[in-house]
């Protein structure tokens, strides 16, 4: 269930990666995470909105606060880009591996830092990236 | 209405500056207030008098103009609108009850177009705050980050804030340069400030160490927080052989005695 979109916005440029971390680092604190999850979800979104402008051509990221079971509260953040898509998930998501030539680490190391995290891509259409991270 | 505006010209003016200079609690002086406030007061009568007329735009502009200026001042936003609403109350208390329903109906359309400009307001004012706020981040990117000698051989670059490329870039190249001019063989790089590092901040890093190197210094990278290093080691990011220090501290230690110098305390001495 959601409640409460925290906020949704364009990622048109390198000054919107920099807003979309300050909106997460805002929605994070009132939110009530500690300082060292506001900073993985902080980076999380970094990686994610930057993916999003370099190799999706720019999109969209919406915020919600979040509920999940048994009333564990958290934040989900969705980036959309109508992009190339990406046609070979398995790749894209090996430590290491970047089609341009950035580390590599983006997607995978994202993994890491969310507590749930889902990409779907469509070769053509576009990406959509789901991450949640819960409160603990 | 606009019949009123003009016959009463000095007591509801008088009025609408008295409530507005009230609400700006010292912020502004009567006469600024005044002085705005008068032109507003000539257009809302001209915009009465010929709605379709050129003076409604005027009206908006001038509006935005102020909501702006507001914006910049530091006043709500409410506060800016609320200055709007209160020409309504002066207003009112300038009606002598001798209009009957047709004064009623005037004041009451009136009263809706005023609702308008104050609402408009609020808008121009949430643009024109979201425009300083984008400026003052800008501006903040812009800053030069300074490279400072902190020992004969040893420069400090202190990094506070955002890392784009556009920043790193330029840090990297004042370092550099630094370093060959003064012939310093360390570096501390203080991380300290900047608030998460992700893929293209460690990228940028690794770049400027591997730089260095070529230039035969060494770079130690200092002021690595907690949380940052709970996300650096979670995003796979190896740093290598790169010397890492908690503090500043701890690096410039590290780098004087690599530089064959020794720190005495008073007594030792
Ligand atoms: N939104 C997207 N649209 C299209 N391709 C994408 C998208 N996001 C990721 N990819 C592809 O997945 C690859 C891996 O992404 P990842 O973020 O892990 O690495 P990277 O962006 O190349 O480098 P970095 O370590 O700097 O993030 C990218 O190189 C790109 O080919
Ligand atoms: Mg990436």
């Amino acid at each position: 269930m959601t409640i409460e979109p925290a906020g949704e916005m364009p990622i048109s440029g390198n000054d919107d990666v920099v807003r979309v971390r300050q909106l997460v680092r805002t929605a994070a604190a009132s939110a009530g995470f500690s300082l060292v999850d506001q900073t993985k979800i902080v980076t999380a979104a970094s990686e994610l909105a930057r993916n999003t402008l370099v190799h999706g051509g720019g999109g969209s990221v919406g915020i919600d606060q979040t509920v999940g079971d048994r009333g564990k509260h958290g934040l989900r953040i969705v980036f959309t880009d109508r992009g190339p898509g990406i046609p070979d998930l398995e790749q894209a998501l090996v430590e290491g591996w970047s089609s341009g030539n950035g580390l590599g680490l983006g997607l995978s190391g994202t993994r890491r830092l969310v507590d749930e995290f889902s990409l779907e891509s469509e070769p053509g259409e576009g990406t959509t990236v789901t991450v949640v991270k819960w409160i603990r | 209405m606009s019949h009123l505006l003009r016959s009463r010209r000095d007591a509801v003016l008088g009025r609408w500056v008295e409530l507005v200079t009230e609400g700006t609690r010292g912020r502004m002086t009567e006469g600024e207030v005044r002085s705005e406030l008068t032109e507003l007061y000539g257009l809302v009568e001209g915009a009465l008098t010929d709605p379709g007329g050129t003076t409604a735009g005027e009206l908006r502009a001038a509006l935005a103009d102020i909501s702006r200026s507001r914006a910049r001042q530091g006043f709500s936003p409410t506060e800016t609108a609320v200055a709007v609403f209160a020409l309504k109350r002066a207003v009112h208390e300038n009606l002598d009850g001798t209009g009957g329903d047709a004064a009623y109906a005037d004041f009451i359309d009136f009263s809706a177009y005023i609702d308008e400009l104050g609402l408009a307001t609020f808008e121009t004012y949430a643009n024109a705050r979201e425009q300083v706020i984008a400026d003052q981040a800008e501006q903040l990117l812009e800053l030069s980050t300074p490279v400072v000698k902190l020992w004969d051989g040893i420069l400090g670059v202190p990094l506070v804030g955002t890392l784009d490329s556009a920043r790193t870039q330029v840090v990297m190249e004042t370092m550099l340069q630094l370093l060959a001019d003064t012939g310093s063989r360390y570096a501390v790089i203080d991380i300290t400030g900047v608030p998460a590092v992700d893929t293209e901040v460690a990228q940028h890093l690794l770049k400027t160490v591997m730089a260095a190197r070529l230039m035969g210094a060494e770079c130690v990278i200092s002021g690595i927080r907690p949380q940052i290093a709970h996300t650096i080691a979670a995003l796979g990011i190896e740093f290598g052989d790169i010397v890492t220090k908690s503090s500043l501290a701890d690096a410039l230690a590290y780098a004087m005695r690599g530089s064959g110098l020794r720190v005495l305390s008073g007594t030792d001495a």
